[in-house]
């Protein structure tokens, strides 16, 4: 990223414009960045410093939002917790000095697999079907190829909340609502159109000549295709499977209405965190973090596949 | 998790086609190739997005209740939609939407260009920064508006408490004032989304050849007119995709506002799609629902047609 | 560090857990998730002793409450065999099907409805209104309360100061004209250093919060839905001049004494705004009360809590709900079974010393009940004269168009109290013709 964007950059930049801009692009980053460490921060304060006035920027760090994250709590009387015998763990002790005992587990673990399984499910699916169907687009004579190919575009034009009308009536008969399917299902239908233009695009890219070389080694269309030209399309295939995966991840809508119970994903999830009797925010911004963690980190590690999937794909669009 | 996962996609893409069924497929001619290559995704986006299109355009005629499976549905001509365009709750939704759109367009615009030309200076470290300032745009809109709730608390909040370090303005109450609701909206969408417009913007700069630049610069152009001339021209085509990708994504905006305001206070941020999901998913109304769900549909695919033919001729 | 690996593998394993090692014999109660729910899950561990069926729950927060679960038994969802559902919900689980009829249970295993308070049976467990064809049993009595911080009313200083500029003394509020006098005198107030504010009201948008709220006015002023019980005549009864002066002294009290940013609040915000100290007094449910009482900072004698005040007349917005057996389940005899252990008067006695209101006469209505708690007295006063949003099949439909046209009003301003009444009419008679109503 680094190197392409000082080979590019535009006329003789003198040293002190350069300066300004640095100056003003690191002073914007540093301010976007300001509420992402904020929630970090208050995912590691206790409840009441989390609501302090004015905002703490220097507390005792406690692990409570944490645990009450991933459990659920009852509140008791004084006598009944000192019946209980000592704390058996430290997560036990720090919940009991709020006067409360842990009952269980909470459905956060639940949901974040859900998203994991959900979200893994759904790009496998929709990179493999995209893959052949750009392949198949790319390379043959299709019939009304045009039309087909605004009409799979045109899909990403609806509301989601107008598609999860029909859905939720369709699921319903179906059996499949609330099902970690039915929401792979949905999600890889959302994600194919976007994986369909841009896989295209990538295969476009690869010369016909490799396959037609190899076909004439003795090598059939299809062995040609895995043979030579899946192996060309390996950082296409990773740019969009990001895609598929960051949408899968972040969804929301259909999440909202499609699942309760069984197959709902952590976005839906993370905002009803509360506590006993209050919004605990120290647990909101855990689960947050523990939600978007994961993006970040792949954010700066695949910066270049990203930067790749979205101006291409954009461009070619 | 890095580049070794991913490829694995591949790899199991390629796997996932055993040696016999390879081997039958030896004999296929291309046009069955294309076709079983093709049709899965077509008779998946078949089931999934077009059959329930239409299904909610027939709905839109019908008094149906997802929620009475017993009630007799009733086709009763275009009465949702007389009650939809007659409906003046219905253009104060509209009007929300509208001002939630063009002014994340406006300083989305302005903000994300300035940065990619700034950034384009080439100074050491950009690489890293343009990253840094990637992060908002790859996050959950939900969670984001989640978070922002509490950002925006008028007391405790750190939004409040910068501004007023730099004005004396007391608390700001961005989500419970009828003033600056909108605006709060429009600020959590300019952070998440500011970025993607710098990107393409960056896209189309690195697309000029720098030699018009140096021929600019035998005619002794000045740097406003190397920007009017040149990039400018030069980077249009991008920006304004940029502005239909984004343009499509506000217009249908719900999860990032739902959560940040529910639509409050009052009706001042009670975007289209926000109140499609109410009348839908809390009021059951659902023949209603897919009437409004119809007209959106609708709309967009209008704007956006009349869009790209503009966008096709600055291209040419 | 390593604590804290052990710590989320446990809560890996446990949440695994729960679904790889299904007993054969299990439950899912759906309820919201608050106090009340906590104690109903204590409660519930000598159901699964005694019977060896094991409780799972699945409570979701309030105000995604309603939304999240009238989805899932509109879907024919089978996540919950028992739903504890909200009382405006018992017109459409009866007429779409979503509940199971009891009377034919009620009869069989001998429970009586007259064993439980008249007001909570009407209110929870018939359709149509009042008839005896019961869809669920009463659980959890509750109406909307008021909570006030003691310690500050009895201060002398704070008195004094009241008396001089109101004339009378500073106690409990016993109209709302009084009640919105007290909190204009806290607001702003400085009290240990730190600026407070009067009263937190409900302000909630989305759900159900402020019509909640604004009804805990109307009623006192002696709003009606309609003129003529079981008609829909609503023209003049719920525009009434009553009815606009109640919500003009609602807007009134929101504008005047709340507490910054206090715009869009239900009952988590309240709790939040009145345990920090920010407000004197908060309308909050009576479900609350008993965590309250044991809360750290304002429990003990810190706080105090009154019935909501009267007006014209005496009334309160009902709350509460009845437990229901779900049609959608598989296992309807089991959820029957934990309806029958519950509605027994030990676990009921059991129930409310855990902090959940029973309602069933032997507990609620025993000589000693008023004076068990600080509010049981006041609890009792408030299910006198409670009164109920509609409870129409198509409730959801009513809710929000209320929401919307009372938060227009009242949190942004717009039009006056009249146009707002008149347009929320206007939106229910639609409502009604659509459902062949009217």
């Amino acid at each position: 990223m680094s190197a392409r964007s000082t080979a590019y950059s535009v006329g003789e930049s003198s040293t002190w414009t350069k300066w300004i801009a640095a100056v003003l692009v690191i002073g914007y980053a540093l301010v976007a960045m300001i509420p992402l460490v904020w929630i970090g921060m208050t995912g590691f304060k206790s409840p009441p410093d989390s609501i302090a006035y004015p905002p703490k920027v220097f507390f005792e760090p406690t692990l409570e939002g944490y645990v009450n994250l991933f459990t659920t709590r009852s509140r008791q009387t004084d006598e009944y917790i000192e019946s209980l015998g000592p704390p058996e763990t430290w997560y036990d002790e720090l919940v009991r000095e709020r006067n409360m005992v842990i009952t269980g587990p909470s459905r956060f673990a639940d949901r974040y697999k859900n998203s994991i399984v959900i979200g893994f499910g759904s790009t496998f699916l929709a990179v493999f079907l995209g893959t052949l169907a750009a392949y198949g687009f790319s390379r043959f004579k299709v019939p009304l190829k045009d039309d087909l190919l605004f009409f799979i575009l045109s899909t990403r034009m609806m509301p989601p909340i107008a598609v999860a009308i029909p859905i939720f009536l369709m699921y319903r008969e179906l059996g499949l609502s609330d099902t970690a399917l039915g929401m792979i299902l949905l999600y890889t239908a959302v994600n194919l159109s976007l994986a369909v233009w841009l896989l295209k695009g990538f295969v476009d890219e690869i010369p016909r000549e490799y396959e037609e070389a190899a076909v004439v080694d003795g090598y059939t269309r299809f062995q040609a295709f895995y043979k030579v030209v899946l192996p060309q399309m390996r950082s296409g295939i990773a740019a969009t499977a990001i895609f598929c995966l960051i949408f899968a991840w972040n969804e929301y809508a259909f999440a909202l209405l499609l699942t309760s119970g069984e197959a709902q994903t952590a976005p839906p999830f993370i905002p009803i965190i509360i506590g006993e009797g209050g919004l605990d925010w120290p647990a909101v911004a855990a689960g947050t973090t523990v939600f978007l963690l994961p993006v970040v980190i792949f954010t700066v590690l695949l910066r270049n596949q990203l930067l790749r999937g979205i101006t291409f794909g954009a461009i070619r669009k | 998790m890095s580049g070794g996962a991913m490829e694995s996609v591949a790899d199991a893409a390629a796997r996932a086609t055993p040696k016999r069924v390879a081997g039958r497929l030896r004999g296929l001619s291309d046009r069955a190739i294309a076709w079983l290559f093709i049709s899965p995704t077509i008779v998946l986006l078949l089931a999934i997005n077009i059959f329930p299109l239409l299904w909610t355009v027939y709905l839109s005629f019908t008094n149906y209740r997802a929620n009475q499976p017993g009630r007799e549905v009733k086709w009763i001509g275009t009465r949702n939609y007389e009650r939809l365009l007659g409906s003046e709750d219905v253009w104060g939704y509209m009007q929300a939407t509208a001002h939630f759109l063009v002014w994340t367009m406006v300083l989305q615009v302005i903000i994300g260009l300035g940065l990619a030309l700034l950034i384009n200076r080439g100074f050491r470290t950009s690489g890293f920064w343009t990253t840094v300032i990637l992060i908002p745009m790859m996050l959950s809109p939900a969670v984001v508006g989640t978070f922002w709730t509490y950002l925006y608390q008028p007391q405790t909040g750190i939004f409040s408490y910068i501004i007023n370090t730099f004005v004396e303005v007391g608390a700001l109450n961005m989500i419970g004032s009828v003033s600056l609701a909108p605006w709060a909206i429009v600020i959590v969408d300019t952070w998440m989304w500011t970025p993607y417009i710098m990107l393409l913007c960056l896209a189309g700069l690195r697309s000029i050849p720098p030699y018009l630049y140096e021929a600019a610069e035998i005619d002794r152009a000045n740097a406003l007119q190397k920007f009017w001339y040149i990039t400018l021209p030069r980077i249009l085509p991008f920006l304004m995709l940029a502005v239909l990708f984004r343009g499509i994504e506000n217009f249908k905006m719900f999860d990032m506002v739902v959560e940040l305001t529910s639509g409050g206070p009052g009706s001042t941020t009670e975007l289209a799609s926000i109140n499609l999901k109410r009348e839908a998913f809390e009021k059951w109304r659902t023949g209603y629902a897919s009437a409004f769900a119809v007209i959106l549909f609708v709309t967009v695919f209008g704007l956006a047609s009349i869009y790209v033919k503009a966008l096709n001729r600055v291209r040419s | 560090m390593r604590k804290i690996g052990t710590f989320v593998a446990t809560a890996l394993l446990a949440a695994g857990a729960g679904a790889a090692n299904a007993q054969d014999k299990e439950l899912t109660l759906c309820w919201a998730a608050w106090d009340p729910a906590n104690a109903l899950v204590e409660l519930s561990k000598d159901f699964t002793a005694q019977t060896g069926i094991k409780m799972n729950f699945e409570f979701v927060p309030w105000t995604n409450f309603a939304d999240r679960m009238l989805n899932e038994l509109n879907s024919g969802g089978k996540l919950c065999d028992l739903m504890i559902g909200d009382s405006q919900w018992i017109g459409g689980g009866a007429t779409y099907g979503h509940y199971v009829k009891l009377n034919d249970f009620f009869d069989a295993e001998g429970i009586s409805m007259d064993d439980f308070l008249p007001a909570t049976v009407y209110a929870y467990s018939t359709w149509p209104k009042g008839t005896p064809n019961y869809y669920a049993l009463p659980a959890m009595g509750d109406a909307l309360g008021w909570v006030y911080r003691k310690d500050w009313f009895e201060r002398p200083e704070i008195r004094e100061a009241f008396k001089a500029e109101y004339g009378r003394d500073l106690e409990v509020p016993t109209t709302w004209v009084e009640l919105k006098e007290i909190a204009e005198f806290f607001q702003g107030r400085e009290i240990d250093g730190e600026t407070r504010y009067g009263a937190a009201i409900y302000t909630e948008r989305g759900s159900e919060g402020i019509t909640m709220g604004v009804t805990a006015a109307l009623y006192p002023w002696g709003f009606k839905y309609v003129n003529t019980p079981g008609e829909y005549d609503m023209e003049g009864a719920v525009n009434s001049p009553e009815a606009v002066e109640a919500l003009e002294f609602y807007k009134s009290l929101y504008d005047c004494c709340t507490p910054p940013g206090h715009s869009d609040a239900y009952m988590v915000a309240n709790l939040d705004a009145y345990k920090s100290g920010q407000v004197a007094m908060q309308m909050n449910w009576f479900a609350f009360f008993p965590g309250i009482a044991k809360d750290e900072v304002v429990g003990g004698d810190v706080s105090g809590f009154f019935v909501n005040p009267g007006q014209n007349i005496e009334a309160s917005t009902l709350g509460g709900q009845g437990i229901s057996v779900v049609a959608y389940s598989d296992k309807q005899d089991e959820a029957l079974q934990y309806i029958k252990w519950f509605a027994q008067p030990d676990v009921q006695a059991k129930w409310w010393e855990l902090g959940g209101y029973a309602v069933h006469v032997d507990v609620a209505g025993a000589p000693d009940f008023p004076d068990s708690t600080p509010f049981a007295g006041e609890f009792l006063k408030a299910m006198d004269g409670v009164q109920d949003f509609w409870q129409e099949p198509i409730y959801a439909e009513l809710m929000l168009a209320m929401q919307k046209r009372i938060h227009d009003y009242v949190v942004a301003g717009d039009g006056t109290a009249k146009e707002a009444l008149d347009k929320l009419i206007e939106d229910w008679t639609i409502s009604f013709e659509d459902d062949g109503k009217l």
